[in-house]
């Protein structure tokens, strides 16, 4: 019987991303009540030493390191083999990704080759008796599903911000030096283009500050972009004003665009469709701003602030200032 | 030789404000309109724009579960899709895991009557909503896969060239072929069914598979209990919230960064 929980990181762009710290979290919570061992893999193409002491010093009792040049850039076809053959050497029950876009293709990758059941953006994990069952919504977010893992093997990927990141503690875990011979890769990573310099990532943003129409033009952004430097967020969007080109897709949040899950979310002129509210809705504070007191993010906000927001932005960015210089 | 496109689509429930069925712990979808996959018409226009590039290029949509699925096939040929299958596995659309497995042998099955240069699918499904059949699907057949692509770059019928959203940026990635590409919205924007699209659609003779013709039958059991759906349950509500009145906005302002200080999220 396959025995044990390994958590799977590997840095992005050669950076370890704090989130991948909630995996060994997440593993943890299903190692305890299921009294096995948390182990963890890390993948990378250089700097593994570094990553493997950091990865030790946060809770497994073992870290596997894979490390190759051929790992620099993300493949989900290079990582999966020698991590399925460390899977099936060690036996390893489950295995725990951060639910990222390349998290994604390589967790697809180790359910199809271990016949493992697997689920996505899960942000609740639970063992019980030996049986695992993990949370994760669905419908738009109207609805929350429990799935039950009836296959020997699971792999699940989970949702950012829904466990806590592990922080170092106790003894560190032993490094061991795992078999990286990597997969054949046959999509190849060409080149990247980042982001514009400062702005932070909506899927991993413990803070966002979102813009709508209420805004009243594409102009209103530069203020809703100066409140979320001022606050360290994310800058996020509704669906109608990346359809009117005030800001690019990349921004959306919703059931078209990106799920967020922060501590802070400020709407600031979102009346909060339906298909917004599905991208946001399980955002632990709830700013509301806005000049309808009736509308549904108004409703639903933990706290509303009636009134435009040209009018209120300018002084709380203000208010946010003196604060900070204090 | 042409492009041989496959597109992979789901028929959906086309709300997602469902309610629970208590009896069953799955969603209330009795009297509820089904049609395709919202994501899926991303997947759809993108082959038809491929089509327009590539004159003599074949598109195919194909879904997975009751004979009813066929409804989002129709749909896909009336937005200009040439043709259509369905792999008949009712249960099987509630598992992404199952579906996959279930998609990846009809895929097959189109390979052997004419090699399949690329499968395309939408982001995720408006209903499970897990973004992952397509990687999987991909995994099964042991091909390449790209995800998140935002644009389909040089295309030949070895290699494609494609951008793809990530959560930092942009990559370019270059895939041999065949090839699973999962688009996102920025692909393009997808035009309504013509008339005459409608009438195909009607018209359309699809290819069936069944369990059988998949050679699925022994392994449906594991297959669909390796994640099952075991309850929905509505979102529990959220705490009451408190209203920032004041005299002026900077009042408001004032008091608002006042209790988010108290709330320890500033």
């Amino acid at each position: 019987m396959a025995k044990g929980t390994l958590a799977v990181l590997f840095p992005s762009r050669g950076i370890l991303q704090p989130s991948a710290y909630e995996a060994l979290a997440a593993g943890k919570t299903l190692a305890g009540p299921l009294g096995e061992p948390l182990d963890a893999a890390i993948i990378a193409g250089s700097k593994g030493a570094e990553f493997a002491k950091d990865v030790a010093a946060r809770g497994p009792g073992r870290v596997h390191l894979i490390e190759n040049p051929a790992f620099e850039n993300f493949s989900d076809e290079a990582y999966a083999a020698p991590l399925k053959r460390l899977i099936e050497k060690e036996g390893y029950a489950r295995v725990v990704v951060v639910s990222t876009i390349n998290g994604r293709l390589l967790a697809a990758r180790l359910s199809a080759a271990l016949n493992a059941g697997i689920a996505a953006d899960v942000w609740g994990l639970a063992a019980e008796g030996g049986r695992v069952t993990a949370k994760r919504s669905v419908y738009g977010g109207n609805l929350i599903g429990e799935f039950a893992f009836g296959s020997e093997r699971q792999v699940m990927l989970i949702q950012p911000l829904s466990f806590e990141r592990a922080q170092p503690q106790g003894s560190p875990g032993q490094v061991v030096t795992a078999d990286s011979a990597p997969g054949a890769v046959r999509a190849r990573f060409v080149s990247f283009e980042p982001q514009p310099a400062g702005e932070i990532d909506l899927g991993s943003a413990e803070r966002v500050v979102s813009g709508g129409r209420g805004l009243g033009s594409a102009d209103g952004f530069k203020m809703i972009r100066e409140l979320a430097q001022v606050l360290g967020a994310a800058v996020g969007a509704s669906r109608a004003v990346v359809d009117s080109g005030w800001i690019p897709y990349r921004h959306q949040v919703g059931l078209t665009g990106r799920t967020v899950r922060p501590k802070l979310y400020v709407a600031c002129g979102i009346s909060g469709q339906i298909q917004h509210l599905a991208g946001m809705s399980s955002a632990a504070n709830i700013v509301a701003i806005n000049t309808d007191p009736d509308c549904p993010m108004m409703k639903m906000a933990s706290i509303a602030v009636p009134g435009d927001v040209n009018e209120i932005i300018p002084p709380l960015i203000a208010e946010l200032k003196k604060r900070k210089g204090a | 030789m042409a492009f041989n496109i496959v597109v992979c689509v789901k028929s959906t429930p086309s709300t997602t404000a469902l309610a629970v069925d208590p009896s069953t712990g799955k969603a209330k979808t009795d009297g509820i309109q089904f049609g395709i996959n919202p994501f899926d018409e991303y997947a759809v226009e993108e082959a038809v724009r491929l089509k327009e590039r590539f004159p003599g290029a074949k598109t195919t949509a194909l879904a997975l579960g009751p004979e009813s699925a066929d409804g989002a096939v129709r749909e896909a040929i009336a937005r200009g899709m040439d043709a259509g299958a369905v792999a008949v596995l009712p249960g099987w659309e509630e598992s992404p895991y199952a579906a996959a497995i279930g998609l990846a042998k009809a895929i097959l099955k189109l390979h052997a009557e004419s090699p399949v240069h690329l499968v395309l699918f939408g982001k995720s499904t408006n209903d499970m909503a897990s973004g992952l059949v397509g990687a999987l699907v991909a995994a099964r057949l042991d091909w390449p896969a790209v995800i998140s692509v935002k644009k389909i770059d040089a295309l030949d019928e070895k290699e494609a060239t494609v951008h793809r959203m990530m959560e930092d940026g942009v990559d370019v990635v270059k895939t041999a072929l065949p090839a699973v590409i999962g688009t996102v919205k920025e692909i393009n924007e997808p035009r309504l069914p013509s008339l005459k699209g409608k009438m195909a659609a009607k018209k359309a003779a699809l290819k069936i598979f069944k369990d059988s013709d998949l050679g699925v039958a022994a392994e449906a059991a594991a297959a669909v209990k390796a994640v099952a759906l075991e309850k929905l349950s509505p979102l529990p509500p959220r705490p009451a919230g408190v209203r920032v009145d004041g005299a002026s906005p900077q009042d408001k302002a004032k008091k608002l960064v006042e209790i988010l200080a108290e709330r320890r999220v500033i």
